[in-house]
């Protein structure tokens, strides 16, 4: 069960990725996959351009590129479904290894594959050089409302601990002779899911009046003013810039 | 709106100081949850500036629902709750953000109050929501972790310390108000010996009232001269410590044990 | 169901994006008056704390498995369950929250098919869930059964409900010509299947918590009994114990921590609420074998939609999605397409069963595991048996 917490992204560094404030990445990785998904899929050169950029990113965040594949595992399940397209899919069929596959279905897939893959590729690049805290810095700099920048990261804050309630409560299940092993067992179960929202209902309110108990009446003082420099920026701007490029590139050759 | 305590006021209590309002006085205070469970049931306590007082009693006696009145939230209850001449009045929002700045409340668990990412951030929480910005704010959050010895973890996220270093953070927090009284909520519970004896130093060196709400009987003997119980709901004894921890018929009616071995009569009292 | 990237097209991700984001923004304010709770003065404070905790246990919940049988699990959503126990505000803020930090942090989500996955998993799921929730228990006596009935009917209709949506969003924007109104089949059956096990779920949830705390159901708050005074000497030490302060009060009879107004009806209702739920269950199955016969192609097309839909289910009714994260779990076995109509009306008839075995047990005041129980739960297990060890399609 959810060993998630040991697979979190963040790899430490002292790359230059590393370095560029949150927010210009979050930004350029947002207009980088924003422009990837805007490509033709027709243009398959454009889509190993874009590979060569994300890895060219990776190369100068000196993240291992095992760390960076396995972490792209996520999408497999995507992959389960791009290869079924092509069986699906209407249109003009072609004969391909003995079987009938379907033209668009065929691009279909293709289209998920690539785009997918890049955007997970870009979004794991992102999580791998940059802080839990510093994303969320970042999500407030680019003018995410506070509110939601502070629920975000008091889930973080808590996220273990609850995490590790659960963990405590498993358990208390397994040294007391209860093993989950089917639809009978739930009951048991969703006793741990409420007892578990209880314990998280009556935590919030808890740190709610800790915070009330230290004056907080409803904001939080602002207690970061780092901006980035327009150095940063420009360098941060340097990957949806070259994308954008070939994006167009894409549709001028189409 | 400030509701200063007047000389009509009926004052019986003899440790009363003239000089200074005392820095809590509470009066006939009774509150029951939302779920209808009844946990206060008028309870009266006064405790005089720069005093430190042990609020004993059992597990589920209402102690840290009578904590939560002393700064204002939980209200809606009977009685008073007034500190430093203050009165606690949830409909005046002026009034209730200086009692909380005026009492400082450590809660049970450091996990509850240490919410913000960083040690530094969660210690100047407290003084940035009073006003407090810049170099004044960053000095006021080194003095406060000088005061509990914790300045070289400034930047270390809470949940990468220790339970005894989260402890003294938590007192951190609330000592960056520069709090008039300083309520302690089960101070001792999970520690070591060496964390609570290191927590027991920092106490002892403060120069402020310290209210300690707690069922580790030595610690309040150690800590504290008075003390008062309260059981099921209301206070059952008030006095001198040693004297009410040596008065064992009041100790078994109220459930509260020494632990094994421990004889109140022959410990010699930092304080005393 | 967490849409990638490239799934949809540019317009229909940004398009999606606005709704969310408009939303989110709207949950943030109707949020406040959702977690005003008792003192109606500290509204907007509380948003933060405990919208960030309920975001925390959603995070963590979808970490607990519910094993189906065989090695397959399930796990809950969460959208009609943070819906019901603390609002459809807090509930959109909890799920777009655990949303945007699954795709930020765990690259699960595209970037781009956030607003998409916030619009489904975040919005459809927990307004639908709540509108149905409110009308039924307007609608049923006020009772605490009458609550359970309706989070099981609410729940089980949320899911379809998301995946009707994500089908209408793909004949906006999909990027490949698959057959609609068969896409539309499939995923409606697949996913009625995948409501049944979250609507038992979020059912057994919703009434853990009724029973320890009605006044954190967000639909059942609101109970609360005059104060006692209680007035005792203070006894100084020496003069030995005061009199109980509590044998001093007059009203001590009816003071104290009296327990909680013990709920009565519950055993009646309890049957009636899995009457209810036996009842949603066998239509469910109904539906899903119509569906299921339906399609007249035979079974090499029916296994082809239900491929689409079988994907789609892994994220439902298949491993934690932090398992995903971990690389081990990836390669676990997946229901391959024609099977997984099979299993689905299995495990419905399974469910049905276990439902009815529980309505017995109930009946008989028995709160041990009943021999009844063997038999369906077997016959749950020897479904799932058949489908376990199906190889998955690819990967």
């Amino acid at each position: 069960m959810g060993s998630g917490h040991a697979h979190r992204l963040y790899r430490h560094g002292h790359s230059p990725v590393h370095r560029l404030p949150a927010h210009t990445k979050i930004a350029a990785v947002l207009a980088f996959v924003l422009t990837v998904v805007a490509t033709p899929r027709e243009a398959v050169w454009a889509f190993g351009a874009y590979a060569l950029l994300l890895a060219a990113v990776a190369a100068l965040s000196r993240v291992p590129a095992r760390h960076l594949l396995t972490r792209m595992l996520i999408e497999v399940p995507f992959v389960a479904f791009a290869v079924l397209m092509p069986f699906v899919a209407e249109g003009p069929r072609v004969e391909a290894l003995g079987m009938s596959l379907s033209e668009s279905g065929l691009w279909g897939a293709w289209n998920v594959l690539a785009k997918g893959t890049l955007g997970v590729a870009a979004s794991v690049l992102l999580a791998s050089t940059t802080e839990l805290r510093e994303i969320l810095l970042g999500l407030q700099r680019l003018r995410m409302p506070p509110l939601l920048v502070q629920i975000a990261s008091f889930m973080l804050r808590y996220g273990d601990v609850i995490t590790d309630e659960m963990r405590r409560m498993r358990l208390a299940r397994l040294s007391r002779g209860f093993t989950a092993r089917g639809v009978r067992q739930w009951g048991v179960l969703a006793k741990t899911a409420g007892a578990l929202f209880i314990r998280a209902y009556e935590r919030g309110e808890r740190v709610h009046l800790a915070m009330l108990s230290r004056g907080y009446t409803g904001t939080m003082p602002a207690t970061d003013e780092t901006a980035a420099t327009r150095a940063q920026w420009t360098s941060a701007a340097a990957l949806p810039l070259a994308a954008l490029a070939v994006c167009l590139m894409g549709w001028w050759t189409l | 709106m400030v509701d200063t305590v007047t000389a009509a006021d009926p004052r019986t209590d003899p440790r009363d100081e003239p000089a200074a309002p005392p820095s809590l006085e509470v009066r006939g205070l009774a509150y029951a949850y939302p779920d209808g469970h009844q946990a206060l049931f008028g309870v009266d306590l006064t405790v005089a500036r720069g005093e430190r007082v042990a609020l004993l009693g059992p597990n589920g006696a209402g102690k840290t629902t009578l904590v939560l009145h002393l700064n204002g939230i939980l209200t809606g209850g009977a009685g008073s709750v007034t500190v430093a001449g203050l009165r606690v009045d949830p409909a005046d929002r002026g009034a209730l953000a200086e009692i909380r700045r005026r009492v400082g409340v450590v809660f049970q668990d450091p996990d509850d109050q240490l919410f913000m990412p960083t040690v530094r951030e969660d210690v100047a929480f407290g003084p940035a929501n009073a006003g407090l910005r810049g170099a004044e704010l960053a000095a006021r959050v080194h003095e406060a972790l000088a005061l509990v010895g914790m300045e070289e973890y400034a930047d270390r996220p809470p949940h990468h310390l220790s339970f005894g270093q989260r402890r003294r953070v938590a007192v951190a927090t609330v000592l960056a108000m520069r709090p008039e009284i300083l309520v302690l909520d089960e101070p001792s519970s999970n520690l070591d010996p060496a964390s609570r004896r290191e927590l027991a130093d920092i106490l002892r060196s403060l120069d402020v009232t310290v209210l300690m709400v707690t069922h580790d009987l030595p610690y309040a003997l150690e800590l504290c001269p008075r003390s008062v119980v309260l059981s099921e709901g209301v206070i059952a004894a008030d006095g001198p410590t040693r004297d009410l921890l040596c008065d064992e018929a009041l100790m078994r009616a109220h459930r509260l044990e020494l632990p094994f071995g421990f004889d109140p009569r022959s410990v010699t009292l930092p304080h005393a | 169901m967490h849409v990638p990237d490239g799934f949809l097209n540019a317009p229909v991700s940004v398009a999606t994006g606005a709704v969310a984001a408009a939303a989110v923004a709207v949950s943030l304010r109707g949020a406040r008056r959702e977690l005003a709770g008792t003192a109606a003065y500290h509204g907007a404070e509380r948003t933060a704390p405990l919208a960030g905790l309920v975001a925390a246990f959603v995070f963590a919940v979808q970490m607990l498995n519910f094993p189906v049988g065989a090695g397959t699990s399930g796990h809950l959503m969460g959208g009609a369950l943070a819906a019901i126990l603390v609002g459809p505000y807090t509930g959109v803020l909890a799920l777009s929250v655990v949303l945007l930090m699954q795709a930020l942090l765990f690259a699960d989500g595209g970037l781009t098919a956030l607003g998409t996955n916030i619009t489904l998993i975040g919005i459809v799921t927990v307004v639908v869930s709540y509108a149905v929730f409110r009308a039924l228990v307007r609608v049923l006596p006020r009772r605490r059964g009458s609550v359970t009935a309706a989070a099981f009917v609410s729940a089980l209709l949320s899911v379809p409900a998301a995946a009707a949506v994500f089908t209408g969003l793909y004949a906006l924007g999909g990027t490949a010509e698959v057959p609609l109104g068969k896409v539309l089949t499939a995923m409606l059956g697949v996913h009625t299947l995948i409501g049944v096990g979250e609507a038992l779920i979020t059912t057994a949830t919703v009434g853990a918590v009724l029973a320890v705390r009605p006044d954190l159901v967000y639909a059942a708050r609101g109970l609360a009994r005059p104060l006692v005074l209680r007035s005792g000497p203070v006894a100084t030490p020496g003069s030995g114990p005061a009199p109980r302060a509590t044998a001093a009060t007059s009203t001590d009879s009816a003071a104290g921590p009296a327990p909680a107004p013990a709920p009565a009806a519950r055993p009646a209702s309890a049957r009636k609420v899995w009457a209810g739920g036996l009842a949603a269950t066998l239509l469910c199955a109904g539906v899903v074998s119509f569906y299921a016969s339906a399609a007249p192609d035979g079974l090499e097309k029916v296994a082809g939609e239900y491929g689409i839909s079988s994907q789609e289910e892994e994220h439902g009714l298949a491993d934690s999605p932090l398992a995903d994260y971990g690389v081990a779990s990836i390669a676990d076995e997946r229901l391959s397409g024609g099977l997984a109509g099979l299993i689905g009306v299995g495990t419905t008839l399974a469910a049905g069963a276990g439902v009815l075995v529980a309505v017995r047990r109930r009946g008989n005041a028995g709160a041990a595991g009943a021999p009844a129980a063997e038999g369906s739960g077997g016959r749950a297990e020897n479904a799932e048996d058949g489908a376990g060890r199906t190889p998955a399609g690819s990967a």
